[in-house]
């Protein structure tokens, strides 16, 4: 039976357990604070709404199987307007269809995280297969232009890590979160480390504290992020997905509706130090770079560090920030080396946006698989070996 | 000072500017009244209330009202609302949705909030058209009238929207019109107290989009209808099918004590901290 190894709920400080990357995420959702989850059932995701169902109630949290993805997404969005965190969860078919309310969310500015564990596609595609297709989907899915934070796990603890930090950065900067996963991650089961509740650092909207008449709603700061109030604490404002001005309400006038977009969007490039996150191996020396992110992380850095025992100067950035791209730190690295290689479980989504910014300086290779299999060492070592 | 004078000051944003979007002799503006008298009579606070709306001529009516107000994705009203009243039980939500954007786009989370019986009010605005965006054909809009998109006229044959909730399982549900205001008042309150998924259907004109297309006349002639047209549920009891038939009822079509969804999660969550196998 799915979510065996979450169903104690007391758990020991600072334990060792044996997870699948499902289950860490929805350990690494309870620890962030998330106390509410809608969701409806979808190959490879299920399992995540499995454990939240056993897991929330126990903590006065609230789960809810709603009748489709759009009603899920709907009642995340309503819960977290009433203050509590919360997330969804799904794979490709699902996060097409939270689109628009996913628009909303990022209009309206308010905190949730959707975890799409990424299938073969497109359409029903491969439900039981990996792949990495929804990278760009997960930029621009939803219509009109917008601002979007996007992570990827790649390993069972980074499950755990993620997810609390896609909780904190949607807190943060008021806007939806996504943390693209994948069938790999998803259903293998390794080792992890559960941190003390202490150990987990935790960080929540900003709420006014100012006077009811005082508070302007989506007044503009130094952060760029207004002061976030919750249904019910005194300061009934409006929230539309409509353009609107300072107070919530809805404005055709053009200097509103620059200055709107303006400020979410600089909300978040006047941060991109802190939303960026790579982890570099053995970059400083490296003539050949490998930008991977997922689980193809994982086969890349095998075959970085089999390259190396032979000779070949290999280098690895793992992305854990994939929206906004981390450009700076990339093209640091890029810079230096004469070729990158990009591994993708799609026909090319990252690469483009490394092709991109290395603005043909350096040569950018390709390494796609699509056939539902994730992509071996092995075959990235030969794309190295050949390469040098 | 008059009663009108200080409903108006005690519900209405100060802060935001008046005339409202809705076309002269609408009967959303009705509405708009009913809903913050039903309100008052009700007695509840303003902070614990919150007026969800969707899309759709009467969805504007979130931004004039003094509450925690949120303006939705079309037809998704009903599931922003599921996750406020999950989130802070506490809160008293009502959901005002028009006839399109709850039984067309929103029917299914409309059946499935009836379901569930969750403890929400839902204000269905029927005026059988789609008036925002011009004058379409709606679920609600009767067989063989004209419609932008029915310029032939319509083919399709009317939802009735309180045998639905009915049927569905909430636990109220009523209908009036926006030409008897003071029953309307009376249904919104009701609703608004009952626990369990109250819903309110009413019956309202557009004149501009649906009227004008369908030699209805104007705002009066079809409040004229509406007075003509209504039908109270006990008198109709009385009635045969062939008088009933270009009729419809108003007044509280079932009332029924049926399990809340609120209460019954509560049960949930006892059996889990007890570590209970079942509930």
């Amino acid at each position: 039976m799915s979510g065996k190894g979450v169903k104690e709920t007391k758990r020991p400080p600072g334990r060792q357990l044996l997870l699948q990357g499902n289950e860490a995420i929805v350990e690494g959702a309870l620890a962030a604070g998330c106390r509410f989850f809608a969701g409806y059932p979808i190959t490879p995701a299920t399992e995540i709404s499995e454990a939240m169902s056993y897991r929330l109630p126990a903590v006065d949290g609230a789960f809810i199987q709603m009748e489709d993805e759009i009603a899920s997404l709907g009642a995340v969005i309503g819960a977290s307007l009433a203050g509590v965190k919360s997330m969804t969860a799904t794979s490709g078919p699902g996060f097409s269809l939270m689109q628009e309310n996913l628009g909303f969310a990022c209009t309206a500015e308010v905190p949730c995280v959707i975890v799409d564990v990424m299938r073969g596609g497109p359409s029903t595609g491969l439900p039981t297969r990996v792949s990495q297709g929804d990278v760009m989907q997960a930029r621009w899915g939803t219509h009109g232009d917008h601002p979007i934070i996007v992570l990827a796990a790649s390993t069972t603890q980074d499950c755990f890590t993620t997810t609390v930090r896609a909780f904190n950065l949607s807190e943060k900067y008021r806007i939806p979160v996504i943390l693209l996963a994948d069938e790999v991650v998803a259903h293998t089961r390794e080792k992890i480390h559960l941190p003390r509740p202490e150990e987990v650092e935790v960080i929540d909207r900003i709420r006014p504290n100012m006077p009811p008449d005082w508070y302007i709603p989506y007044e503009d700061n130094s952060r760029g992020v207004p002061p976030m109030s919750v249904f019910g604490d005194g300061y009934r404002y409006h929230v539309t997905g409509l353009i609107h001005d300072l107070r919530g309400f809805p404005t055709e006038r053009q200097d509103e509706v620059s200055a709107f977009i303006g400020r979410i969007f600089r909300k978040i490039t006047q941060h991109l130090l802190d939303i960026q996150q790579i982890e570099e191996e053995m970059t400083e020396d490296a003539e050949i770079l490998v930008i991977a992110y997922g689980s193809v992380s994982r086969s890349a850095r095998r075959a970085v560090r089999e390259a190396r025992e032979r000779g070949v100067k290999a280098g690895l950035i793992q992305l854990v920030t994939l929206w906004p791209f981390p450009r700076q730190a990339v093209e640091h690295v890029l810079r230096r080396v004469r070729m990158v290689l990009v591994p993708e479980l799609n026909m090319g989504q990252i690469s483009r946006e490394v092709k991109r910014i290395s603005q043909g300086a350096t040569r950018v290779q390709t390494l796609n698989r699509v056939d539902g299999n994730l992509i071996t060492p092995g075959e990235i070592l030969t794309r190295l070996v050949k390469s040098f | 000072m008059a009663d009108v004078t200080r409903l108006v000051y005690k519900y209405l944003r100060h802060d935001k500017k008046f005339p409202h979007v809705w076309c002269p002799g609408c009967g959303n503006g009705i509405l708009l009244g009913s809903l913050i008298r039903a309100i008052d009579t009700t007695g509840l606070e303003k902070d614990e209330i919150v007026i969800i709306s969707g899309i759709g001529c009467v969805g504007r009516i979130s931004v004039y009202v003094d509450f925690n107000t949120l303006h939705t994705t079309h037809g998704r009203a009903l599931t922003f609302a599921t996750g406020v009243k999950l989130g802070n039980p506490k809160l008293n939500v009502i959901v005002i949705m028009g006839d399109g954007d709850a039984t067309a786009i929103g029917g299914n989370h409309f059946i499935h909030a009836a379901r569930r019986n969750l403890d929400l009010t839902a204000i269905v605005v029927n005026n059988s058209i789609y008036g925002m965006t011009g004058g379409q054909y709606s679920p609600t809009t009767p067989y063989g009238a004209f419609a932008t998109t029915a310029p032939y006229g319509n083919v399709e044959h009317a939802f009735s929207i309180a045998e639905l909730a009915v049927t569905a399982g909430a636990g109220m549900v009523s209908r009036g019109s926006v030409y008897h205001a003071s029953m309307l008042d009376e249904l919104i309150s009701k609703a608004i107290l009952k626990r369990g998924f109250a819903v309110v259907e009413v019956v309202s004109h557009c004149h501009t989009q649906y009227g004008r297309r369908n030699r209805m006349g104007e705002a009066v002639e079809m409040l004229r209808w509406q007075k003509e047209a209504a039908v109270r549920v006990e008198k109709a009891a009385e009635m045969s099918q062939e008088q009933l038939r270009g009729k419809f009822t108003i007044g509280i079509l079932a009332d029924r004590d049926l399990p809340v969804y609120t209460r019954e999660y509560d049960k949930i969550r006892e059996a889990a901290k007890k570590g209970l196998k079942s509930f």
